[in-house]
């Protein structure tokens, strides 16, 4: 449950458009730093997206150490985005439950994991236990990474070691009473988390076993993209068919050819996961974040991997019903507002342009049940991923001071169902409660003046 | 010093199309740049979305992108024997400020020069003789020409994702293109934006003449495209809020939209913005620059030391850079000597004004560089003998979008500034009132140049640039010539009022229409005596500096001058990487 939080906020940060640039243009303090716009700093991601170096002579062991770190896209949480060392921690996860620090994995001794051994590393990655035993949250993601195998673990040690060592004391744990005793995730454990390692399929192919270890360990896809219990836990007979988080419905991946991805060729999933964006979408949000922080540095075969083992899953039982008619009065007020806001780039035929505004026609993710991520990119607008293969950062405006909450709606309602899109209506309620999430200003009346 | 950065390869000033064009070939080279950009970050989709941009208001009539006058502006004089005074309003000097520099707010027409534009001295003589040129007109070589700039045009347009049609392939003439331009080796990366009522009635009309129209080549992408910098733009909608506005729709080529992307994501780039370079700081020995001194947002001074120093500033600014560095010596108008400041000039503007009678234009479609032209009247396309002048004129309708604001006086003669029949009259003529512009040549004259005001400081008390110039007689037959050509064009275009203009039958003034296109001060060429510059853009006097912008151009061209400055921008750039690295010196050796 921390997990998915911890997405939702950084979602915002990374959305928060003028909000990365105003916050920069804010440090008005005369010092070194002052008007410079780090790398970067378009996509309102300090990282950037520069290949990671491979270092000439090079320990093996620390390059495949580094592609595992970044498969498992560790510097998402132990980086903080706003121009930290890499792995220093500090970037707070904003919880349901209160407020955690991501923590300091450098090789720093006082402050990092210097002074950790490999055992206690391997634990804490896989187990989610400290160096003392005690519990971790599952913010971190242990519950995935226990599929990590042994090979993958040994090489992540060789390469944090390497990581240059940052001074920088995290105090982890902010929660308050009685989240904050550790111990009660000794519960959690026992109810949700299933300490089985990876196992292959003897009969699948040595692809889809690689996809399948990608998906369910170190990329822990499931974070997002499954289902949680009240307490946070997987559903876990719901495997990557769709989770809410706050502000954001993560679609359906699987082979389901209506809500999932079997209706895409799997050079369109690897293109999406290499450059952010495909010829039908563009990631936006928190899975923008995912692709330029990790999947975008993945190899080829392994993206392939990924999509072949997605293809796979047979998923929900969700079909295409039957799209809504053009006569009714939300469809009317949709198509006008559609024409009048949205056609310059998504088209009047809803496809959009390639890798740059997102397909509507036949893009599962507008089709999704839920239509929370939608309501949330057209009242608070969207940035696409920014990655070496495609630097472009396109993005999308807020309509939240033009569009009222039923044209928002009805706009919805009618891109879900046109182009050969079928998807139940929206409800402006569920704008006017999105909008009132997000903290968004109401539709400025026609004299200018906020209602 | 007290506040001193850490010193890096090279130091750009202005994040323009040039600043941005140097930084991502020097970096992409592996050099540590730092550009130090004056005005503001600005980026397409925060600061230009276009569910907010078409504000005609804010962004045209108050021309809130360009550097306010209170900032810096210049003063203007019309000849030696008058007092220059400050231009203290909007005027034709439109300076970019902002990250993408005037790159961000240009229409977009995006040009080649002509062979004969670099050459116009050698193409005079050879063609005319030397009686062909009128007293004290400046005309010289560029050292740099056409052929050698083509593959750097080449890239530019690649890199701008420029749409047009290829008039001259590989030395063959090609149906649909401009039959006059220098010969490509590619054709355009897109095909020409659609055309309009008025750019079809200005190609039939021209044609009946024996002209030849052709789509003028154009910053908005008519498909959408990636350039070679991975950057994707999307096909132009035809809003036609271009000129002065930003593109939120990543259609119109820019800094902001093309390169800057591709450049913030490596390590080995830095820009500084909201930071002002007062000058470059010279060696003991005067022979090379140590780096440039800057305020930073709360006027606090720094220095950024740099092994190579590179102005890429808006063109009056580099020339105000360079005197204030005390780098190279100072025109003077008196003795004939000096270089900076010399041969400054402008752009030689005439025209027609056309009102129909019952057309629709609907102007409402449009691009910035949405645009048909002839080039049959420009440079030396023409028989220029017993004309006595050189040069000439492109023109061009543009369907550039009807302004609501902009174009409210935009009536025929005689009509009323207000009330009922101004309205009747207003409504009329948005659908049937347009021109025919001719963007014509310019040569400098020893008496016009640019230097320090003796009495006006900007706030930093450092003196302005002081203008001196009016059109010359050259330029002066030039725009009556083409005036008679576009009235000509204009009538046979069927329009019922046909009324030329000239903007050189005055005298110059910077608040009178023409274009914003000012050109030279630093200018290019093949001797020291006569230029600030060698044929990289390199400084004669302290070879670490480089200067890029118009501010290069001997003379201007009857075109819109961004292509050919990004061209020589690249063309630099390759010098730097491939000769100067390893030489740290002049890469032209001056012959005694």
């Amino acid at each position: 449950m921390i997990a998915r939080h911890r997405k939702t906020l950084a979602a915002v940060a990374l959305l928060s458009l003028s909000g990365a640039i105003g916050l920069y243009g804010a440090y008005g303090v005369a010092d070194a730093a002052d008007g410079i716009v780090q790398p970067g700093q378009q996509s309102g991601n300090s990282q950037g997206v520069q290949a990671p170096a491979t270092q000439p002579q090079e320990d093996p062991a620390v390059a495949r150490g580094r592609y595992v770190a970044i498969a498992g896209d560790c510097a998402a949480c132990h980086t903080d985005p706003h121009q930290g060392k890499p792995f220093a921690g500090g970037y707070a996860l904003e919880t349901p439950f209160g407020k955690l620090l991501a923590s300091n994995i450098t090789s720093d001794k006082a402050t990092g994991i210097g002074d950790w051994s490999e055992e206690q590393f391997t634990r804490a990655v896989r187990e989610g236990k400290g160096r003392h035993g005690e519990n971790l949250y599952p913010a971190m993601p242990y519950n995935a990474y226990v599929k990590v195998s042994d090979q993958d673990m040994h090489d992540l040690w060789a390469y944090m070691q390497t990581v240059p060592a940052v001074n920088n004391q995290v105090v982890s744990n902010q929660l308050p009473f009685p989240f904050n005793i550790r111990l009660m995730m000794m519960g959690w454990n026992l109810l949700f988390f299933d300490k089985t390692p990876f196992k292959p399929v003897t009969e699948a192919s040595a692809d889809l076993n690689r996809g399948a270890y990608l998906v369910q360990g170190l990329g822990h896809c499931a974070a997002c993209h499954t289902e949680k219990n009240f307490l946070g836990g997987d559903k876990n007979d719901r495997f990557l068919q769709g989770g809410d988080l706050a502000g954001w419905h993560a679609p359906e991946i699987t082979g389901n050819r209506y809500a999932g991805v079997g209706g895409w060729t799997s050079e369109q999933i690897v293109q999406y996961l290499k450059t952010g964006s495909n010829d039908i979408a563009v990631a936006s949000g928190p899975m923008a974040e995912a692709v330029t922080n990790s999947t975008q540095h993945m190899s080829n075969q392994d993206l392939n991997a990924i999509a072949a083992y997605l293809q796979s899953l047979p998923g929900s039982k969700a079909t295409k019903p039957q799209p809504l008619t053009a006569v009714q009065q939300a469809m009317k007020q949709g198509a006008n507002v559609y024409s009048a806001n949205c056609s310059a780039c998504h088209n009047s035929d809803g496809k959009g342009i390639n890798q740059l505004a997102a397909g509507l026609g036949n893009n599962p993710a507008v089709q999704a049940a839920n239509p929370q991520s939608l309501t949330t990119t057209v009242l608070q607008g969207g940035r696409g991923a920014v990655t070496l293969g495609n630097p472009t950062s396109g993005a999308m405006p807020s309509f939240a001071w033009k569009l009222s909450d039923q044209q928002i709606a009805s706009v919805l309602t009618y891109i879900r169902n046109t182009w050969g899109n079928a998807a139940p209506a929206v409800d402006a309620h569920q704008v006017a409660q999105t909008r009132k999430d997000l903290k968004l200003p109401a539709q400025m009346s026609a004299d200018g003046s906020a209602r | 010093m007290a506040n001193v950065r850490p010193k890096v390869d090279a130091v750009i000033v202005g994040l323009g199309w040039c600043g941005s064009l140097m930084a991502e070939e020097l970096t992409r080279a592996g050099l540590n740049v730092v550009a130090i950009e004056r005005g503001p970050w600005f980026e397409t989709s925060t600061d230009f979305p276009p569910s907010v941009d078409t504000d005609e208001l804010r962004w045209d009539t108050r021309r809130s992108m360009l550097l306010p006058p209170a900032i810096e502006t210049t003063t203007f004089r019309n000849n030696r024997s008058q007092t220059a005074l400050p231009t203290r309003d909007w005027s034709l000097n439109e300076l970019g400020y902002n990250v993408g520099g005037s790159g961000t707010h240009w229409a977009g027409m995006a040009w080649r020069f002509l062979p004969f534009d670099f050459e116009p001295y050698s193409y005079t003589l050879k063609r005319y003789g030397k009686q062909q040129l009128t007293d004290g007109l400046i005309v010289q070589d560029w050292g740099v020409t056409y052929d050698d700039l083509e593959p750097f045009y080449d890239r530019f347009e690649k890199i701008a994702g420029v749409s047009g049609k290829a008039g001259v392939l590989n030395g063959k003439q090609v149906e649909g293109g401009n039959i006059f331009e220098g010969s490509r080796k590619n054709e355009f990366p897109l095909p020409p934006l659609a055309t309009t009522r008025l750019t079809d009635l200005f190609t039939e009309g021209s044609k009946k003449l024996g002209l030849h129209p052709f789509m003028v080549p154009a910053g908005q992408a008519s498909q959408a495209y990636t350039n070679p910098l991975g950057v994707r733009m999307g096909p132009c909608t035809y809003c036609g809020y271009c000129l002065y506005y930003g593109c939120g729709n990543f259609s119109k080529s820019s800094p902001n939209a093309c390169v800057i992307p591709a450049l913030m994501q490596r390590s080995n780039f830095t820009v500084l913005t909201d930071s002002a370079v007062l000058r470059a700081t010279l060696a003991e020995d005067g022979k090379t620059a140590t780096g440039v001194t800057y305020l930073d947002r709360n006027r606090k001074e720094w220095h950024q030391p740099a092994d190579i120093v590179i102005f890429s500033a808006f063109q009056m600014q580099n020339v105000r850079l360079l005197l204030l560095s005390k780098i190279g010596k100072p025109y003077d108008p008196a003795s004939r000597s000096g270089v900076v400041g010399r041969a400054y000039s402008f752009q030689t503007v005439s025209g027609a004004n056309l009102f129909f009678e019952d057309e629709q234009l609907n102007q409402y479609i449009g691009a910035g560089a949405l645009s048909v032209q002839v080039d049959d009247y420009n440079g030396d396309n023409f028989d220029h003998r017993g004309k006595g002048f050189i040069g000439g004129a492109g023109i061009l309708v543009v369907a550039r979008g009807a302004r609501p604001i902009g174009n409210a006086d935009a009536v025929p003669p005689g009509t009323p500034r207000w009330g009922s029949d101004w309205k009747k009259a207003y409504t009329h003529a948005f659908q049937n009132g347009t021109f025919i512009f001719n963007q014509g040549t310019s040569f400098s004259h020893d008496e016009c140049y640019l230097d320090l005001d003796p009495e006006y400081k900007d706030a930093n008390g450092d003196p302005l640039i002081r203008v001196t110039f009016d059109y010359n007689e050259n330029d002066r037959r030039m725009a009556r010539f083409t005036e008679d050509k576009a009235v000509e064009i204009g009538k046979a275009m069927g329009a019922k009022i046909v009324n030329g203009f000239d903007s050189a039958a005055t005298n110059y003034g910077p608040y009178l229409p023409a274009s914003d296109h000012t050109i030279g001060g630093a200018v290019m060429g093949t001797d020291p005596k006569t230029s600030v510059l060698n044929r990289y853009q390199q400084s004669w006097d302290v070879h670490n500096v480089f200067v890029l912008g118009a501010s290069s151009f001997p003379n201007n061209a009857g075109y819109n001058p961004t292509s050919t400055i990004a061209a020589l921008s690249l063309w630099t750039a390759k010098a730097i990487i491939e000769q100067y690295l390893s030489k740290r010196g002049p890469l032209v050796e001056v012959s005694a």
